[in-house]
């Protein structure tokens, strides 16, 4: 049965009119891949119209697309040869086009990269040898194409040849092969042409069989992205399974794993399935699933990979090469979004190190913005670390798209981790403090007149565990021994301050931030500032402890202790009796010298 | 692993992913043998279950074991089963069956007019209640933002350039000159208010994966795919009124495998026994409209 048969993905690229669409009509006719009587319906078609036949129209299966005569979108068809099965994607080459023919490509195997031997190397012909190397396609065949147009000349091929494998080696690419062939007339496509006798490598039908299908994922350390957590207690299972597809590596019942950027460990206790026979491990591409030997809280978005092997980086800061493909220009001190493996993340342009125009590979280090078509190296700021591959290392936990007002814009591969370097947030206040504006009353004085020190006071844990409800009596008790105190409800701001961000998962990041910035002047104000933040991780934290600097934060947690590394200055549990809770806090402001006194 | 693994893998992902970034999600179910692989790759996904509604649009000119197919996997499977029907224009005989449309009109108000309706909540749906086990008026109306859809890249032209994320605008209008990028595994699943998106899982396999996958797997699918020893079985399933059998002797799973493969339909389109197709403007003009 065919489903034995291994299966790639090619795509065609290059530059428009330069017969792509005519290779592929013709390896789609000469490998008898045609429903019966296409090629006839599309032959009488094209004699009513007076229009000479090509074997281009047989891919065009939309009317938009005939009328203009150019393939807009990036489309599949399939074929097969005595070795495997093929589908063929066809990436249009106009420009306008080009975030399609990335769209193909970046799922291809292998290329064919298809130059018209007569106009010789124009734009696209540049630009999508360029793509095929960010994006991975690693086996690239470029046709010199109409060769009947210059008299199937071997001065002229190998003339391209020199100039394209010149061009190409400026931008690190090897072409596997070069092939002369007349699409229109069938040479060198599936049959070796009698008219260029000269040239002894293989067809195209022979060099696409020479391709190398498999990747080696499974050689390389485990890297699993997070995609869920399920648990459908609903329907009676009470198994919780992390789900995901492996991107490489192998993992095995009983191995440990450790999830980044969380730090949290556990081992597999099973691997997952529906109706197949028990697993005792899941490999490279496997879309799988496992159940942990520990109950640990662990987010869709992280990364499992094994402690014993090479681990990946963690970081906010990162040197990449991107392409852009909106409509906007990418600009600093704009939020994006960032997709790599499973995470998500919100992300900014921090600097843009060059650009390049991919067509003339003129080089610009000047630019303040990523135009359409750019391709470019810059640095890349997430709000919170994620856990990710260099491409150099692993190339499927390497790359990442941008996502700009609900479209993807752009996309790259991650080249460095920079995170040891001083990070936006930091700069941020550094500048900050730098021009605070303070007025003449010090902080000193006004402990003294108040009797107690400025503090932030945040409650975490997870919804119902009680939070607000022990903040606010502290708010009160705090008040009733004569404190300056103030609580400040989600609520309150979400419909305030912050009712411009919408309801928004993305927005997490900034109001977060407008919580750090108002603590900092409640607290030069002298306040005791309490609130709640549900489900506060490490890095929240930090952040908050950034923002509200040089002021001090105290950190009350509530149930269960979701945190991984850092430590709470209070552990309560769930549901505390109230008083209890107070006092057990404003002792600790005792202690820590916040207040002096506190009566109930 | 082999071909039928890696489309397996594929698809689980893509349902996934939609599981994980859409709040108001649906799977239509055609009870066609394409869409049923579809829902057994959500079990697949979902470790035995199935935690999205299934829909289906009922145009009461179906196949009758095509339901009794339908309502008894609903039922085993524990499925959120939801159907809608034009129940105007079949009360007003505003079809092609009672004479007083011509196909494609028929397939508008029948199809694509229930389905728009039904996915935007306008129309009632109806839910199968387990333990009634029978159709009661669902309370929940809010539109579907997801739409699982399972076309296939061969099937026919304009499915060939379908994305597996595919936004539609609120009129349920496809733009195929200007469709979102997806690069690598990354799809469209950000999108603005009023819009919602189509979900292609299965777009990479073809109609010889999707039998192998059943022989592979055991799934039960209707009988009308089969011949029943009058030399004649369905390919592609549809109303009747406008559907024909194929003449074929296959009577199993591997006997359609091998006939696809080197029998009499190697060369021959899947959906040649689909009337409506051959209309002016055809599948193209309908699915532009919303039909899947």
């Amino acid at each position: 049965m065919s489903s034995g048969r291994a299966q790639m993905n090619i795509v065609i690229v290059g530059h428009v009119d330069h017969g792509k669409s005519t290779v592929i009509g013709r390896l789609l006719a000469d490998t008898g891949s045609l429903p019966q009587g296409k090629l006839e319906a599309v032959r009488e078609s094209c004699r009513r119209n007076a229009k000479p036949f090509e074997y281009a129209f047989l891919l065009d299966a939309l009317k938009d697309e005939q009328a203009q005569g150019i393939t807009i979108d990036m489309a599949r068809c399939f074929f097969k040869t005595a070795a495997r099965d093929y589908i063929i994607i066809d990436a249009p080459g106009h420009i306008e086009f080009l975030k399609n023919m990335i769209t193909g490509a970046s799922r291809a195997d292998s290329a064919l990269l298809v130059i018209d031997a007569d106009e010789g190397i124009k734009e696209n012909s540049k630009r999508h040898g360029q793509m095929m190397s960010m994006l991975g396609v690693k086996q690239v065949t470029v046709l010199a194409n109409k060769m009947d147009l210059v008299d199937f000349s071997e001065e002229v091929f190998e003339k391209l040849k020199a100039d394209y494998t010149a061009f190409l080696a400026q931008i690190n690419v090897t072409p596997v092969s070069f092939i002369p062939v007349s699409a229109r007339e069938g040479d060198n496509i599936a049959f070796l042409s009698e008219r260029m006798p000269w040239y002894n490598g293989f067809t195209v039908l022979e060099q696409l069989d020479q391709f190398i299908s498999d990747k080696e994922l499974q050689e390389k350390p485990f890297r699993f992205p997070v995609q869920d957590i399920y648990k459908f207690t609903r329907s009676n299972d009470d198994r919780r399974i992390v789900a995901g597809t492996v991107a490489a590596g192998t993992v095995r019942v009983g191995d440990e794993v450790l999830f980044l950027p969380s730090g949290k460990q556990s081992t597999i206790q099973s691997v997952e399935s529906f109706n197949t026979a028990e697993k005792q491990h899941a490999s490279a591409g496997e879309a799988s699933g496992f159940t942990l030997a520990t109950q640990i809280y662990v987010r869709p978005g992280e990364l499992m990979v094994k402690p014993a092997e090479p681990l990946p980086e963690v970081g906010t800061r990162f040197r990449v090469n991107i392409f852009w493909v909106g409509r906007a220009p990418m600009i600093r001190n704009k939020e994006y979004k960032l997709k790599l493996g499973s995470a998500r993340a919100t992300v900014k342009l921090a600097e843009i190190c060059n650009t390049l125009d991919a067509s003339d590979l003129t080089s610009s280090t000047c630019k303040q913005q990523i135009d359409c078509r750019d391709v470019g190296e810059c640095v890349l700021e997430t709000s919170r670390p994620i856990a990710f591959d260099t491409t150099a290392a692993s190339e499927t936990t390497g790359r990442f798209v941008l996502v700009d007002n609900y479209e993807i814009a752009g996309g790259g591969v991650v080249v460095e981790n920079l995170s040891a370097g001083e990070t936006l947030l930091q700069k941020h206040i550094k500048d900050r403090e730098h021009n605070w504006e303070a007025g003449l009353v010090r902080a000193e004085q006004r402990a003294v007149a108040n009797h107690h020190r400025a503090k932030l006071i945040v409650f975490t844990g997870a919804p119902g565990t009680g939070k607000r409800v022990v903040a606010k009596a502290l708010e009160q008790g705090l008040f009733y021994n004569g404190m300056n105190v103030y609580y400040l409800g989600v609520a309150t701001i979400d419909r305030g301050l912050d009712a411009d961000l919408g309801s928004h998962t993305d927005s997490a990041g900034e109001r977060l931030r407008r919580i750090g910035e108002l603590a900092r002047i409640l607290t030069d104000a002298g306040l005791i500032f309490i609130t709640t933040i549900d489900d506060a991780d490490d890095y929240d934290i930090e952040t908050l402890k950034l923002l509200n600097e040089p002021n001090d934060i105290l950190v009350v947690n509530m149930g269960e202790n979701g945190f991984s590394r850092y430590q709470p200055d209070l552990q309560m549990p769930a549901i505390e009796a109230l008083s209890h809770a107070v006092n057990q806090v404003a002792e600790l402001l005792k202690s820590r010298e916040i207040i002096v006194d506190y009566q109930i | 692993m082999d071909h039928l693994d890696k489309l397996e893998a594929q698809s689980v992902y893509i349902l996934r992913e939609a599981y994980r970034e859409f709040k108001s999600l649906c799977m239509l179910w055609s009870i066609g043998k394409d869409s049923t692989v579809m829902l057994w790759l959500a079990r697949k996904a979902f470790f035995g279950h199935v935690p999205v509604p299934l829909v289906h649009i009922d145009t009461h000119y179906k196949i009758p074991e095509m339901i009794e197919y339908r309502d008894r996997f609903a039922l085993e499977w524990n499925l959120n089963m939801i159907y809608g029907q034009n129940t105007e224009a079949l009360a007003e005989k505003l079809t092609f069956p009672d004479g007083n449309t011509d196909r494609i009109t028929c397939c508008k108000y029948l199809k694509s007019e229930a389905l728009k309706n039904t996915l935007s909540g306008e129309w009632p749906r109806y839910r199968m209640d387990h333990e009634q086990r029978t159709y009661v008026v669902d309370e929940g109306r809010d539109p579907y933002t997801g739409v699982i859809v399972g076309v296939r890249a061969d099937e026919e032209g304009s499915r060939s350039k379908e994305r597996y994320f595919s936004p539609r605008d609120k009129d349920n209008v496809w733009d195929v000159g200007d469709q979102p990028p997806e690069f690598w595994n990354q799809f469209k699943t950000d999108f603005a208010p009023g819009t919602h998106v189509r979900i292609h899982p299965l777009l990479d396999w073809t109609e010889q994966n999707i039998w192998e996958y059943i022989e592979r797997e055991k799934i039960p699918v209707v009988s009308l795919y089969f011949n029943q020893g009058a030399g004649i079985r369905y390919r592609s399933l549809g109303c009747y009124p406008c559907t024909n059998p194929v003449t074929s002797d296959a009577q199993t799973v591997p006997e359609i495998i091998e006939e696809l493969k080197s029998g009499k339909f190697s060369d021959i389109a899947e959906r040649s026994g689909r009337a409506q197709d051959s209309e002016d403007g055809g599948l193209e003009t309908l699915r532009r409209d919303g039909y899947m």
